[in-house]
């Protein structure tokens, strides 16, 4: 009992649900003195909200900083290693290695979750007619097949920047690691407590809550709201980690455009997430407010509009498809040079094109509300600075054609499935500006072409280059390479089901299919294809578990990988050991000296180690 | 890097990295702020509300010279003085608590609207509600910077955390100052 008690999460969760508890009674007692009844919806807000800051506490997240508080001495990060082995991931730890490998668990894990959501409303969508769920049911999958995935993409995203950035950049952890572990442990109480609104009735309205039906409908929309809200603040306190880190601690020599171009895309990414995030936070809250308190923001029988709310909404929603695209993006241009020995071309263009991205992102908002009854004259203004979105993307494609051009390409799995995401990007990226295009749009809303536009993204700019980077830097991680016959396996099986999902998708959604409804008319002719998509999405679901099948089998049995195996000019490979040493560069400080992807020049070299009668005045310098 | 005493480059960098960490948090918080502010212009445009102008007056004096003291507090303990950082301190954390009691004890109870009583409560309270909550925060911390201080915690070198709790009350006294004339003095 001791020793399971000893373990962080479950502690954190049995706080967890004794907090909820306390928060219950607390609440009820403090209704009761003020000779109110029960009322279940404030409850269990109060309850979620205590059960969220108990699951930290237990953990014993806030132990150093309560110390820190009252001026008590702390560890140093790098001395307060107190775990080793397989315990280390359970645990309140603080190397952002093990942070990154607990983002990707968590991020895998929700993925498949969510995308088991899918499926389950993939069957009822098969044919015509109600089989299996009814309307609430249906709903409430569609919006946490939503919501589920944003949150495994955002984590993702994280697994891949916490892991890789300091590797990348030479440093010995992030800048905060305490803040690092606590980002991630408070996206734990937030997928449990946005899991949750399946059990508090459900929610209606989809993955963007949209009042007046979210003031209205079932209170599981609470839930999902603090889930969300909690799950906001990961990534914001996430990215501000990460900005920090990538302007303060890069080896010496790394001038900005000599940064890995990941770093660019995680550092455009993070401005968006640490500003843009606060909105849906906001908008979120004042919902919540107007369901607990009455305050009349979207009645507008109070005077309120609903469409404030979208606009708070969007704000974020819009910037956040490119946080879950850029990274990705940032990955394909980081794999795409190892893998054909050529130089990136264009790289300070790549890397301005991110952070031109991140800036149109905060222009484009309103191309989501063309029909939703705003200002006449914002429409033509928010049509062309969406469109201008293809500008800077255009740069990213024009660069990895490029760069592919001519190239002595070889096709091992990280390579496949970094094509494979050009293409389905491209796929994205072309249907994009009928989407927000006016006169198209008023067509296209709300309707399955937007859902499969939307999918080519999501696939495209996160889910293909986030395998491409498990299968790349897997060797770093565990020491073992994946299994190459699985991952060919994985691929071929995922592709073409993918494409046969989105085609059926769009080609419906132009024939009129409306999305987030659980029934169609059979008269309109769409059985069969919605058929084709059900089967394309268990294909990938096969294929995804044979991805976990590998990730689990190669980790005991996988072929050593030693050295240099892609035969990388980053520092993570060529100068560290595989599986990467606890303290970084330790001993092995670097210097930059030339710039990253000088693949094919003879005699360029990008990092040098630096000899150790040199570090002491690098350091002091 | 492995010596065991931190070198002075190295405590001014880590000192560079917490002051960066910390006012990307208000870059992060004053989108939070922008928003209630957005609300307040889009759901009542031009509408004055009908509030206390005197105590507005009282309350936003009372925080401004809050700042001033603050700013003392933090030039007193870069200059050893701590005494006179002690008494400051002690006076904006006062006046912090008078603010409060003034928006949230008497305003709030002055009002001739509740949270519920249409979409100008409702951007009224959330709007001076959630500044009065990062006031309490900002309170809560001057109480430990208090308590830190009191043991002797700081001096002329080493007072990050004086400077932090003081970046942030002043953020929060920049944030009413741009919620005050949105609340109290525009519209017809």
């Amino acid at each position: 009992m001791k020793r399971v008690w000893s373990i962080g999460i479950i502690r954190g969760l049995i706080f967890q649900l004794f907090g909820t508890g306390i928060g219950v009674i607390f609440f009820t007692t403090i209704r009761t003195i003020l000779g109110l009844g029960w009322k279940t919806e404030p409850t269990i807000v109060v309850g979620g909200l205590f059960g969220a800051i108990f699951f930290l506490i237990g953990l014993g997240a806030f132990t150093d900083w309560w110390r820190a508080a009252l001026g008590q001495e702390v560890l140093e990060p790098h001395e307060a290693h107190k775990f080793n082995g397989i315990r280390r991931y359970f645990e309140f730890t603080l190397d952002h290695k093990v942070i990154g490998i607990q983002y990707g668990v968590l991020s895998m894990i929700l993925l498949s979750v969510g995308g088991s959501l899918a499926l389950i409303f993939r069957v009822e969508l098969a044919s015509s007619g109600l089989q299996i769920l009814n309307f609430v049911q249906f709903n409430t999958l569609v919006g946490l097949h939503g919501m589920v995935l944003i949150i495994s993409i955002l984590t993702g995203i994280s697994a891949v920047s916490n892991y890789l950035i300091p590797l990348l950049i030479g440093a010995d952890d992030m800048a905060f690691p305490r803040l690092n572990a606590f980002s991630f442990w408070i996206a734990i109480p937030a997928s449990l407590i946005l899991l949750s609104a399946m059990f508090f009735g459900g929610f209606e309205t989809g993955w963007t809550a949209y009042p007046p039906l979210s003031v209205r409908g079932p209170m599981g929309i609470q839930m999902f709201f603090l889930g969300v809200y909690f799950a906001g603040w990961s990534s914001i306190l996430g990215s501000l980690n990460l900005i920090t880190t990538i302007l303060k601690m890069r080896s010496p020599g790394m001038k900005m455009f000599r940064l890995p171009i990941l770093t660019w895309s995680v550092l455009a990414t993070s401005i968006m997430a640490l500003t843009a995030t606060q909105l849906i936070g906001l908008s979120f809250q004042l919902v919540m407010f107007e369901r607990l308190l009455g305050m009349g923001f979207f009645t507008p029988s109070e005077g309120g509009n609903p469409v404030l709310f979208q606009h708070l909404f969007w704000f974020y929603s819009h910037p956040a498809v490119y946080i879950f695209i850029l990274p990705g993006l940032g990955i394909i241009s980081e794999l795409l040079p190892v893998f054909v020995r050529k130089p990136l071309f264009g790289y300070k263009w790549v890397a301005m094109s991110s952070l031109a991205i991140a800036l149109t992102s905060f222009l484009v908002w309103g191309h989501h509300m063309f029909t939703a009854g705003i200002e006449e004259y914002l429409r033509v203004p928010f049509m062309y600075s969406t469109l201008l979105v293809a500008v800077p993307t255009g740069v990213k494609f024009f660069s990895w054609v490029a760069t592919l051009w001519q190239g002595k390409a070889r096709f091992p799995v990280p390579m496949l499935f970094t094509l494979g995401a050009i293409i389905v990007f491209l796929m994205g990226g072309l249907t994009g500006p009928p989407a927000g295009t006016v006169s198209t749009d008023l067509h296209l809303h709300d309707t399955y072409f937007i859902v499969g536009h939307f999918h080519d993204t999501m696939f495209g700019g996160f889910v293909f280059p986030i395998f491409a980077a498990i299968y790349y830097w897997y060797p770093k991680i565990t020491g073992r390479k994946l299994n190459e016959t699985l991952g060919k396996i994985h691929f071929y099986l995922m592709t073409p089901s993918f494409l046969l999902m989105t085609f059926g998708q769009m080609r419906i959604g132009l024939l009129g299919m409306r999305r987030r409804i659980a029934d169609y008319d059979p008269n309109l002719g769409f059985d069969s294809t919605h058929l084709l998509i059900t089967i394309g999405g268990f294909l990938i679901a096969i294929s995804v578990l044979v991805f976990f099948v590998n990730l689990i089998r190669s980790a005991k049995k996988g072929e050593i990988a030693e050295g240099n195996i892609w035969n990388s000019r980053s520092p993570e490979w060529s100068l560290l050991p595989s599986p990467a040493p606890i303290n970084n560069y330790e001993n092995r400080e670097f210097r930059v000296v030339g710039n990253p992807y000088d693949y094919g020049l003879t005699g360029s070299k990008y990092v040098e180690l630096i000899k150790s009668e040199e570090i002491k005045n690098e350091v002091e310098s | 890097m492995s010596s065991i005493q931190p070198s002075i480059n190295q405590i001014q960098k880590k000192l560079a990295i917490s002051r960066l960490g910390l006012w990307l948090f208000f870059a992060s918080d004053s989108f939070m702020f922008g928003g209630l502010l957005i609300s307040r212009f889009y759901l009542l445009g031009n509408q004055k509300i009908e509030l206390n102008q005197f105590l507005g007056l009282v309350v936003t004096s009372v925080l401004l010279v809050s700042s001033f003291f603050m700013n003392r507090a933090e030039v007193m303990i870069s200059r050893d003085n701590k005494k006179g950082f002690l008494t400051s301190l002690l006076i904006t954390i006062l006046l912090g608590i008078v603010f409060l009691v003034g928006v949230v004890g008497l305003e709030w109870r002055d009002a001739h609207f509740g949270p519920a009583d249409g979409a100008q409560g409702a951007v009224f309270y959330m709007m001076t509600g959630m500044h009065a909550f990062h006031v309490l925060t900002g309170i809560i911390f001057l109480l430990f910077v208090l308590r830190n201080g009191i043991n002797g915690k700081f001096n002329a070198e080493n007072h990050f955390m004086v400077e932090a709790s003081a970046n942030y009350w002043h953020f929060v006294d920049v944030v009413w100052i741009i919620f005050y004339p949105a609340l109290y003095l525009m519209g017809s």
